[in-house]
């Protein structure tokens, strides 16, 4: 049996250390097509897994009959809950999700049956015949309505609300009673698809030893591991996993997907069985963004200073508890954004529908409360005659600030002088108009410049950094120091997943400035050594980050002291340049003959310092690790009587606390503003009575080069003393504020309210809507 | 699923007539599409990739433009743009570089689809297409005559497309398309005009607006009784021409947009293509004089 295209190690190139812009291993791979991907793993003797799925979004199953998919030749396995080796559910907070539909289904899409066969062709054709017996049932899809009547509407048997968080401070109704200006106002947001580009797949392997080696594209290895083997009844050792390229993630490969069922099937036929899902299966193989609904309503004084807020924030979670409980957490805790509110009463809902299920995305509970609370400062700037820098500045938190939790900020958040700096930055010109793709709609050539409106508008975001809420989402890392071909070689090792940020890259330049080696290679991420932790909540940096330092530290401390020991050298060294140099003699030695052919190798674990949950009745509590900011600045020209939005320029000031690498850095950037666009202007999974219907990225639209514009930025490096090198996780941050900013600028083109985003054109146009 | 790769036209007239359950395939933007999502197993594939009758284009003795049906948007646009402008314009707007480098129109007239680009210029500039079967030979099908229903097209089964003709553009031509994104994006509605002031008379096309592209018929007889050629564009003249285009469209409520939502944008294009136009008639007209 050969393996091609299995992960392998990864020599990062280049010298940069922390705070260069090394170049990413994976980028000229990926640019030029080679790169292998989950998708391009093979084994001699692979099987083809395939899903059946559900057509309804809740429907009781009579019968299953399996016997004519049975007899189509080819076909090695088709398989049901029935044949779930170990436990039937699974779940990343909560174990709900049926791994196969045990009789009923609660969402379009959900898994009911599997087929493993020599062809993918035969795996399709069998799976057509599975013929199901299927009660068709009423799908629950108002999220409202559930949180008015849980009891009623229940899709899962404990009622229909994972999560009610409330946060209360102060006295509402007496500071209602005083406040000068009320301003409210009800706002939505559709559910944004993650857009990963490499579909779920993967390769399951079946050992000797009765288990399963899983090669799979994963945010978190450790986390689908803890799902996976009770799954498959088989202890974790047992279960190997190994993380395979991964084509984007974005919080949608938090969930599982193929990988109980590849399990399943390899252990079931005792051969290899890869499943790559299609991009239509995929928008049912992953959890999306959470739509919302919102209701904001502040007073103020004359002047501008809010006195009290609420909000009542309902996220639709779809049918399993997925992570709902924390995005209803964030959607609570950082419901008003970055603002010194003394008074408020906050009601975040997480619910089960029989709408498409929800989880993890990028910005994560917090996307959805800032598009409320952005729109509502530029509402209550207009109410009190301010501009929407002034009234943000007038109420900004700062470090010392509390949140609404009562949470201190206690590192530098300087919101009024992003704002200040984000207002002096220069405005573009106005369009070129001999240039039909500077205009709204482009080529389309739907105007040369008729109905053209300029429009400004700014937008803030704060999110968390790393878990919350007691969790410990520790990192761990193995490096290792040896002599190899006689230059010093290290070998840094983790489970973190590289999923496109390029985590890789930053751990080889943490080593290399750590141990001043220049020659870094990066293990394949696998669970052959510790947890460490997910891919999300913009913490890896921090957190493996962290692990990859600490882990370095302890190899040059005993490097250092080998050194101390062979040249009896002082205390003042420490390593650079491959050398061991002394402050006070230079360069003492190299580290090839300080190492000889001895291997130095230590593994650290790193924790962030503990937070605990929110208070259930009064929302109060330390619940974050480090907060971020990002504010935008959105310039867009829109077509007032089509309705068709240029998005000119976004300009950006973030605070990262260190800039680690500053070309990844504005790419997170690029592209988290980018996708912020989407959802402000285009991206919706649009459902009807609990049905997907635009499952491509023909009617899925996401953002392309001509609607991605030039993006001006400014990060500041003010650093959190509690962090690895002061750094401060960026990948969320301007995912949230480019949304806010680009509705403002539209409002302010157009003067239309538009309190739901995605916008569409007939939301833009007076005569047609 | 058979594979049929003739490389004469002759040779794909004699595969069309033996197995009239093969799809005739060009670039394969819109049929793999179709077979990647599971939405069509045709029994064969009929590839005229390889048929080099349909890659090229001539200048009849008429000047009429004969275009093969091979010719991809990117051809087009380069080769054909002075003389077809309308058409290559919605060429453009044809998905990605790598879409319209396979994309022909060919294929775009073989789908049918209300969505599809080409139509709404062919329309406007009142293009024939050339159809043709082993045995029954060659008819020419005018283009307002070609659409018979959703993705239905009046091609026998026994038919393939060779060629469409079109004159060169004896006037001012404009195509226009309404999606959410600046790119890439299948039109929500869309709409081509021709003026031929010589005749004087407008030549519509309207996309995305009805179960198959069509000509707004009032519109440009409205035109051509009330307009005064020699003047500048009356205000009343192009709201009222806006007005029965928009009329003209029997659009519906999708995924991509409101029925109301089309027919508001396809007046506002209407309008606006017809302003283009005439200045650059009027223009036209002042160099001459």
């Amino acid at each position: 049996m050969t393996t091609t295209r299995a992960p392998g190690d990864v020599a990062a190139p280049g010298r940069g250390g922390v705070g260069d812009s090394a170049l990413r291993p994976d980028g000229t791979l990926k640019v030029t097509g080679e790169f292998a991907y989950a998708s391009d793993l093979w084994i001699d003797g692979t099987l083809f897994g395939a899903t059946l799925r559900s057509p309804y979004a809740r429907a009781r199953i009579r019968a299953i009959d399996l016997g004519p998919a049975l007899a189509v030749p080819g076909v090695e396995a088709v398989l049901t809950h029935e044949d779930v080796p170990g436990r039937r559910l699974y779940g990343l907070d909560h174990a709900d999700q049926p791994v196969l539909a045990i009789g009923e289904v609660r969402h379009q899409g959900e898994p009911v049956a599997l087929v493993a066969a020599d062809h993918p062709e035969t795996a399709r054709r069998a799976m057509e015949r599975i013929a199901i017996d299927w009660e068709v049932l009423e799908p629950i899809t108002d999220a409202r309505a559930v949180v008015a009547d849980p009891d009623r509407l229940r899709v899962q048997e404990r009622g229909g609300i994972v999560r009610h968080q409330p946060v209360r401070v102060g006295d509402v109704a007496s500071a209602r009673a005083r406040a000068e200006v009320v301003v409210s106002g009800d706002f939505s947001v559709g559910i944004q698809d993650q857009a990963f580009l490499g579909p779920e797949s993967g390769l399951a392997v079946p050992a000797e030893d009765g288990g399963v080696d899983l090669f799979v594209a994963t945010q978190w290895l450790w986390g689908d591991l803890r799902q996976i083997a009770p799954c498959l009844g088989l202890p974790e050792d047992k279960v190997r996993m190994t993380l395979a390229g991964v084509g984007g993630a974005f919080g949608g490969r938090e969930d599982l997907s193929m990988q109980i069922h590849a399990g399943m099937l390899a252990l079931r036929t005792g051969r290899p069985v890869r499943i790559v899902y299609n991009r239509y299966e995929s928008f049912f193989g992953h959890v999306h963004r959470h739509p919302a609904q919102m209701r904001y309503e502040y007073g103020a004084t004359r002047d501008g200073r809010i006195v009290y807020a609420t909000a009542e924030i309902v996220l639709d979670g779809g049918a399993y508890t997925s992570s709902t409980p924390n995005v209803v957490a964030n959607a609570a805790s950082l419901g008003l954004g970055p603002y010194e509110i003394p008074n408020l009463e906050i009601d975040a809902y997480g619910v089960y529908t029989n709408n498409p299920p929800c989880g993890a995305m990028r910005g994560f509970g917090a996307v959805q409360a800032c598009f409320a609370y952005e729109s509502m400062m530029d509402r209550l700037g207009a109410a009190c005659g301010l501009g929407p820098v002034e009234i943000r500045r007038i109420n900004a938190a700062g470090q010392g600030s509390k949140l609404a939790t009562g949470q201190v900020i206690d590192s530098p958040a300087p919101l009024a002088e992003m704002l200040t700096r984000l207002e002096a930055m220069p405005l573009p010109p106005p369009p070129d108009r001999t240039d039909l793709r500077n205009l709204p709609g482009g080529v389309s050539q739907a105007t040369h410049g008729e109905g053209v409106v300029r429009g400004v508008g700014y937008g803030v975001g704060l999110k968390n950094i790393c878990f919350s809420e007691g969790f410990d989402d520790y990192s761990t890392a193995r490096v290792r120091l040896e002599v190899a071909a006689g230059e010093p070689t290290v070998v840094v090792h983790t489970a973190a997943a590289e999923v496109g940020q390029g985590l890789v890259t930053l751990q080889a330049q943490i080593a290399r400035t750590e141990l001043g080696v220049d020659r870094v290679t990066v293990a394949p991420a696998d669970d052959r050594i510790g947890d460490a932790g997910s891919s999300s909540a913009s913490r890896q940096s921090y957190m493996t980050g962290g692990a990859v330092r600490a882990a370095c530290a302890a190899v040059r401390d005993e490097v250092l002291a080998l050194a101390r020991t062979r040249l009896g050298a002082g205390d003042d060294l420490s390593l650079a340049g491959g050398k061991v140099v002394s402050a006070s003699a230079g360069a003492v030695a190299t580290i090839a003959d300080v190492l000889g052919d001895r291997t130095v190798e230590h593994t650290r674990e790193y924790h962030h310092r503990p937070t605990v949950p929110m208070d259930p009745v009064t929302g109060q509590g330390d619940t974050h690790v480090q907060l971020a900011l990002c504010v935008h600045r959105a310039v867009v020209d829109v077509d007032v009587e089509l309705g068709l939005v240029k998005v000119v320029e976004l300009a950006a000031v973030q605070d990262v606390g260190k800039i680690m690498n500053r070309l990844s850095l504005e790419g997170q950037i690029h592209g988290g503003s980018a996708q912020g666009l989407g959802l402000a202007l285009m991206e919706e999974i649009v459902v009807q009575d609990g049905l997907v219907r635009n499952p491509s990225f023909t009617d899925y639209l996401i953002p392309t080069i001509l609607d991605t514009p030039p993006q001006r930025l400014e990060i500041l490096e003010r650093p959190d003393p509690r962090a690895p090198y002061g750094l401060r996780g960026a990948g969320e941050p301007p995912t949230l504020s480019s949304t806010p900013a680009i509705v403002a600028a539209v409002r302010a083109a157009t003067g239309r309210p538009l309190n739901r985003v995605p916008i569409r054109p007939e939301d833009l146009c007076r005569r047609c809507s | 699923m058979d594979f049929l790769r003739p490389e004469s036209w002759e040779e794909a007239l004699a595969a069309r007539a033996e197995r009239p359950d093969a799809l005739p395939i060009q670039g394969g933007t819109d049929v793999m599409v179709e077979l990647n999502f599971d939405l069509r197993r045709p029994a064969a594939l009929l590839d005229l990739g390889a048929v080099r009758e349909l890659a090229g284009w001539e200048t009849l003795p008429d000047g009429t433009v004969r275009v093969g049906a091979g010719v991809s948007y990117a051809r087009l646009i380069t080769g054909l743009g002075d003389r077809l402008p309308g058409l290559a314009q919605a060429a453009r707007t044809v998905g990605s570089p790598q879409i319209r480098n396979r994309g022909t129109v060919g294929g775009n007239l073989g789908a049918a689809s209300p969505a599809g680009d080409a139509h709404p210029p062919l329309l406007a500039a009142g293009a024939v297409y050339e159809v043709e079967s082993a045995a029954r030979g060659v008819r020419l099908v005018p283009a307002a005559e070609f659409y018979a229903g959703v993705k239905r097209n009046a091609l026998g089964p026994d038919e393939l497309i060779r060629a469409f003709r079109q004159a060169p553009a004896a006037g001012p031509q404009y195509f226009s398309k309404i999606g959410p994104r600046n790119a890439m994006v299948i039109a929500v509605c869309s709409f081509a005009l021709a003026l031929f002031p010589a005749e004087r008379r407008v030549g519509t096309g309207l996309g995305s607006a009805a179960p198959t592209p069509r000509r707004a018929y009032e519109a440009e007889e409205f035109l051509a009784a009330e307009a005064d050629w020699d003047a500048d564009l009356d205000d009343a003249v192009a709201g009222r021409f806006a007005e029965l285009v928009s009329a003209a469209a029997s659009p519906i409520d999708d995924v991509r947009g409101t029925a109301e939502y089309r027919r508001h944008a396809l007046g506002v294009l209407a309008r606006r293509t017809l302003t283009w136009a005439w200045n650059d008639h009027r223009k036209g007209a002042g160099a001459c004089a």
